[in-house]
């Protein structure tokens, strides 16, 4: 499959960083779909199967992006989903998703910290996608 | 009900059966307590069936005799001391001479019970050892909340300082790699989003020095009197080039030329942060009022707008620190969160209060109400 075969879910609340993500993963080759909240995700998710799904953690509420990761695998649990936020030094929130453990609380795939390089991103996706 | 140990160490029978039977039905109660306080009393005969108890029980209280068979009270109040504990420690001697005074003292017995001594003194004493023993317990709790409260403000805070920084090197990364063509004006609009972040960041730097200022101590000597039509004027003033630009028209309406005395930059921030929300939240050809009044009792300032309005289920959290309602129409206005939280504060400063009433899209008032008689609480 090529990467324009792929379409990739993407919640931020941040208009600025939404807009040029799914800038950089067009550029990069891939369909996309943009929500804004938390609550325009879940609907995405209801009634769409993305092949790939990019959330951010804070949205209306503290842990969306943690209640995003728990809906997309309860309903679709082969996809794959990456967690980004900004707040990981602030919060202490640390998770490596390495161990079995934050695995099975954390139902994020892998988890990226925000302001990654476009090209960096795009590496993390195509080897979740095996591609 | 709170119940407090009472570890009472006497080599007397008669002493320790005396202080449990009186403070068996004794109660503490101050009018600042939230609950009342009984006691449970342990005994011990000598200093180091004392130090075993209070290893195991952890007493808030020990009432200490210092002429004890073996170790004597100086050396188990050294002991305790040495723990770091809360416990409280009382001596009571019927030996009180100025060396063992001085030394307890120095070992941080908070009290001295000259023996014998009667039920209304034992009483007395666990009364005053009380109070201090709530104030130490309230004090400790408010430093723990003031931590989280601290902890939680900063990191919401370098999220919000980190949200704008990533947004404009983002643009600029666009701009490095010449991703949407050659010409400086392919890039109008990651240029315009930019600018438009970095002023939200300044705003937010803004606000956070109004918040910094509002939290340091009052001084009495700038309070002066202050006419709020003059604090009017002067907002709307500030706010005009704005307003010009949102095509919003502001204007004031005095029904009562009220004075207060009050610090005049403490006004001016309750007024600037009022006067330009009710701008930003406006529509074109909308109109924002100042309408000052007071009564027998306060000076009530309203800051009426004919703007987006607040759903009802957003109010409830709109004066906490770095709360911004998000929604369609609120998507494209710069805000930092803090507003009205630190006009909430400083209101209350001046114990007054301050309500919203709106209708969506019909428009939102804010009503701050000063009391005329000041009395600043920091």
């Amino acid at each position: 499959m090529r990467k324009s075969d792929y379409t990739i879910l993407v919640a931020d609340d941040d208009p600025d960083y939404l807009f040029q993500t799914i800038s950089n993963l067009s550029r990069a080759g891939y369909k996309t779909v943009a929500a804004e909240s938390q609550a325009e995700a879940e609907a995405v998710i209801t009634r769409f199967r993305p092949s790939l799904a990019i959330f951010d953690l804070m949205m209306e509420n503290d842990d969306s992006g943690f209640i995003l990761c728990y809906k997309i695998k309860r309903k679709y649990p082969d996809v794959p989903v990456i967690l980004a936020t900004a707040v990981a030094h602030e919060t202490g929130i640390s998770f490596s998703l390495d161990s079995e453990a934050e695995k099975s609380w954390i139902r994020a795939d892998i988890y990226l910290e925000k302001g990654i390089r476009a090209e960096q991103l795009d590496q993390e996706i195509m080897k979740l996608l095996k591609i | 009900m709170a119940v407090l140990k009472v570890l009472v160490v006497d080599d007397e029978p008669g002493i320790r059966s005396g202080v449990t039977r009186i403070l068996k039905s004794f109660q503490v109660n101050y009018p600042f307590m939230d609950e009342d306080y009984s006691y449970e009393v342990l005994e011990a005969a000598t200093g180091e069936e004392g130090i075993a108890i209070t290893e195991r029980e952890k007493p808030d209280i020990i009432l200490l005799d210092n002429k004890l068979p073996g170790m004597q009270g100086i050396e188990v109040l050294e002991y305790i001391r040495n723990r770091n504990s809360d416990t409280v420690v009382a001596m009571i001697t019927s030996y009180a001479s100025l060396d063992v005074a001085v030394k307890a003292h120095k070992f941080g017995a908070t009290d001295f019970i000259p023996k014998p001594f009667t039920p209304q003194e034992l009483k007395s004493s666990i009364e005053n050892i009380t109070k201090q023993q709530y104030l130490k317990r309230i004090t400790h709790k408010m430093n723990e909340e003031g931590r989280k409260i601290r902890y939680q403000f900063l990191s919401v805070l370098s999220h919000e300082l980190k949200a704008p920084l990533n947004a404009v090197e983002g643009y600029l990364r666009m701009m490095q790699e010449k991703q949407s063509g050659d010409l400086i004006e392919d890039y109008a609009i990651p240029v315009e989003r930019s600018l438009q972040r970095i002023q939200g960041m300044r705003n937010l730097i803004m606000d956070l020095l109004d918040f910094t200022k509002i939290r340091l101590e009052r001084k009495d000597e700038k309070i002066e009197e202050v006419h709020l039509s003059s604090i009017a004027s002067n907002a709307i003033v500030t706010v005009q080039p704005y307003a010009i630009q949102m095509e919003v028209s502001v204007l004031q309406i005095i029904k009562s030329d009220a004075v207060l005395m009050a610090d005049p930059t403490d006004l001016e921030i309750i007024f600037n942060n009022l006067v330009s929300n009710s701008v930003k939240y406006n529509k074109p050809g909308g109109k924002a009022e100042i309408i000052i009044d007071e009564d027998e009792k306060d000076v009530i300032v309203s800051f009426t707008d004919t703007g987006i309005g607040i759903k009802e289920a957003d109010r409830e959290n709109l004066f906490s620190e770095f709360v911004r309602i998000k929604n369609e129409k609120t998507r494209n206005i710069t805000g930092s969160g803090l507003g009205l939280s630190i006009v909430k504060k400083v209101v209350e400063l001046y114990n007054g209060t301050i309500t919203v009433d709106s209708v969506p899209d019909i428009g939102t008032t804010f009503t701050v109400r000063l009391p005329k008689k000041v009395k600043i609480t920091s």
